[in-house]
């Protein structure tokens, strides 16, 4: 792109309408970019400031440098990648179950209208449960293992799963199921034909959601259970200090959902 | 004196809810002769759509039998499954042709659904298609088509199932006004010519003179028929347009106007003027 714009200064062409236009819209995304690093960078000397002129107690609050420090040592030791994969893999299997848990529960209830008139205010109660607060009882009742991580994952995520791929499904128009039938078609087809299909942004939206929420739900469930993972990092680096080494990790992590 | 294709016997049906009960059809009875056009026209909210609901097997009547006598088949009364009897075909209000289908896509619905994917039927479709000026806009999704022709892609998937009556919803009702004339003139040559049996639900008594052989007239709600008066424009041609100037049309006019004022308590058209012709 760069190129571009130098050739046309070296040929002194005029600029049509549209290249005015591309090229104010590259300045405008480099600007956004360098003032989004700018306030990093920032944030990050002042912080290092702080802890180098003694303004902060670098032993609550850390510094940058420490954080690099300690984060390289992970590195060179591997329990960051063993940490993080463990933490990926529990992840991965809470949003893959809450994905196909979620669409069997969605697709009973739109099949039912009976089903989901009795289930509806379970399913609002269970979603508002505080479910980190349940943590504890999947410990006493799955042990310590990997599976109280990934059901602690899926707990976070499935109720509001279930209520959100319903309410997609039922927003089909019930005209177009209509047709489904003036067509020679059963309610099976109109799933299948209409209601499936046109749900998809729904479900592609959910998707991102819960993959979210189950990582926040796995992080949960090491946080209380787990001797690895990056849960278990967090919690045992602020025990002995290093806790925003885990936070930083966590939104190395987290990022790439945003 | 042909036989007749489709036949309602004392057709009852009320909707109920915890208000209480609305009876939407009472008595109703009238047979359809192979090849008519039969228009149905009413107050709005009589009870016309339930009609056609009913008459599709979309929904079982209360009271009465619907028969197609040369089929010899119980069309009301089959267990309600909610599903059309694949010999009609009934188009709705609005096109609904499904947005992440294609036009050829969204044409084969019916066939794919009726498990009748074959190739003598596609290249119906296909024909179809080419006959409707929809050919080169088989590949485009129906929002980059305008709503006549999407009307039009919604005739075509009825027309593929190859139905021998065709219910019609008031299709039409959602087109501004030059496009209805084209589609109607489109929809009545293709049921012409294809000799298909045709009942059109409409408000629009224009399009009921202009396009049908006989018009059933419903009373308000609790529905019956009011009157069922024959038409006859001596007109050549079988176009909508054409019938409009028929010598006779002003005429049946006034009188579908008088029968439906009645009912709905409209003013008389004289005190405010012609109704748009």
């Amino acid at each position: 792109m760069k190129a571009i714009y130098r050739t046309h200064r070296m040929t002194d062409a005029p600029l049509s309408k549209q290249e005015i236009f591309e090229r104010t819209h590259q300045r405008h995304h480099r600007m956004v970019a360098f003032i989004r690093l700018l306030i990093l960078i920032l944030f990050l000397s002042l912080w290092e400031f702080s802890a180098q002129m003694g303004y902060i107690d670098s032993f609550f609050f850390s510094s940058p440098s420490q954080v690099a420090l300690c984060f390289a040592g992970m590195i060179k030791d591997g329990t960051f990648f063993i940490n993080t994969g463990i933490t990926l893999l529990e992840t991965i299997a809470s949003f893959l179950l809450v994905f196909v848990i979620g669409m069997l529960f969605a697709t009973l209830l739109w099949y039912s209208d009976k089903c989901a008139e009795i289930l509806e205010p379970y399913l609002v109660i269970l979603n508002s449960l505080p479910k980190s607060a349940l943590a504890p009882l999947f410990i006493v009742w799955l042990g310590t293992g990997i599976n109280t991580i990934i059901v602690a994952g899926i707990s976070v995520a499935i109720f509001g799963s279930i209520i959100n791929l319903y309410t997609g499904f039922r927003q089909i128009d019930e005209e177009k199921i209509k047709l489904i039938y003036t067509l020679g078609g059963r309610k099976q087809t109109a799933f299948l034909k209409v209601v499936l299909p046109g749900s998809i942004p729904t479900i592609l939206s959910n998707m991102k959601v819960n993959i979210g929420l189950a990582l926040v739900g796995v992080i949960i469930g090491e946080f209380l259970a787990a001797r690895r993972g990056l849960g278990y990092l967090i919690i045992y680096g602020s025990q002995v200090f290093k806790w925003w080494a885990g936070m930083i990790e966590m939104s190395i992590r987290i990022y790439p959902y945003k | 004196m042909t036989q007749p294709i489709l036949e309602l016997n004392d057709i009852c049906y009320s909707y109920h809810s915890l208000k209480g009960e609305t009876d939407a059809l009472s008595h109703i009875s009238f047979q359809v002769k192979k090849g008519e056009f039969l228009a149905i026209v009413g107050p709005s909210g009589c009870g016309k759509s339930t009609l056609l609901s009913i008459i599709s097997g979309l929904i079982v009547p209360e009271g009465g039998e619907i028969r197609f006598p040369q089929n010899n088949e119980e069309g009301g009364n089959m267990q309600s499954q909610a599903k059309c009897s694949p010999r009609i075909g009934y188009m709705l209000q609005h096109d609904h042709l499904l947005e992440w289908r294609t036009i050829y896509k969204n044409i084969i619905l019916g066939l794919e659904i009726n498990h009748q994917v074959t190739p003598e039927k596609t290249a119906r479709a296909i024909e179809l298609l080419k006959d409707y000026g929809l050919y080169k806009f088989k590949d485009k999704k129906p929002g980059e088509l305008s709503g006549g022709m999407k009307q039009r892609a919604a005739l075509i998937r009825t027309l593929v199932l190859d139905p021998e009556i065709l219910l019609l919803d008031e299709p039409f009702s959602a087109l501004d006004y030059q496009t209805r004339l084209s589609v109607s003139s489109d929809i009545c040559s293709i049921i012409r010519s294809a000799k298909k049996t045709a009942i059109l639900v409409t408000h629009d008594l224009s399009e009921a003179i202009s396009l049908a052989d006989r018009i059933l007239v419903l009373s308000k709600r609790p529905a019956t028929i009011k009157c069922d008066i024959p038409i006859h424009l001596t007109v050549t041609g079988t176009s909508p347009l054409a019938s409009r100037n028929a010598p006779e049309y002003q005429g049946y006019f006034n009188q579908l106007w008088k029968e439906i004022s009645d009912e709905s308590h409209i003013p008389n058209p004289s005190d405010d003027g012609c109704p748009a012709k």
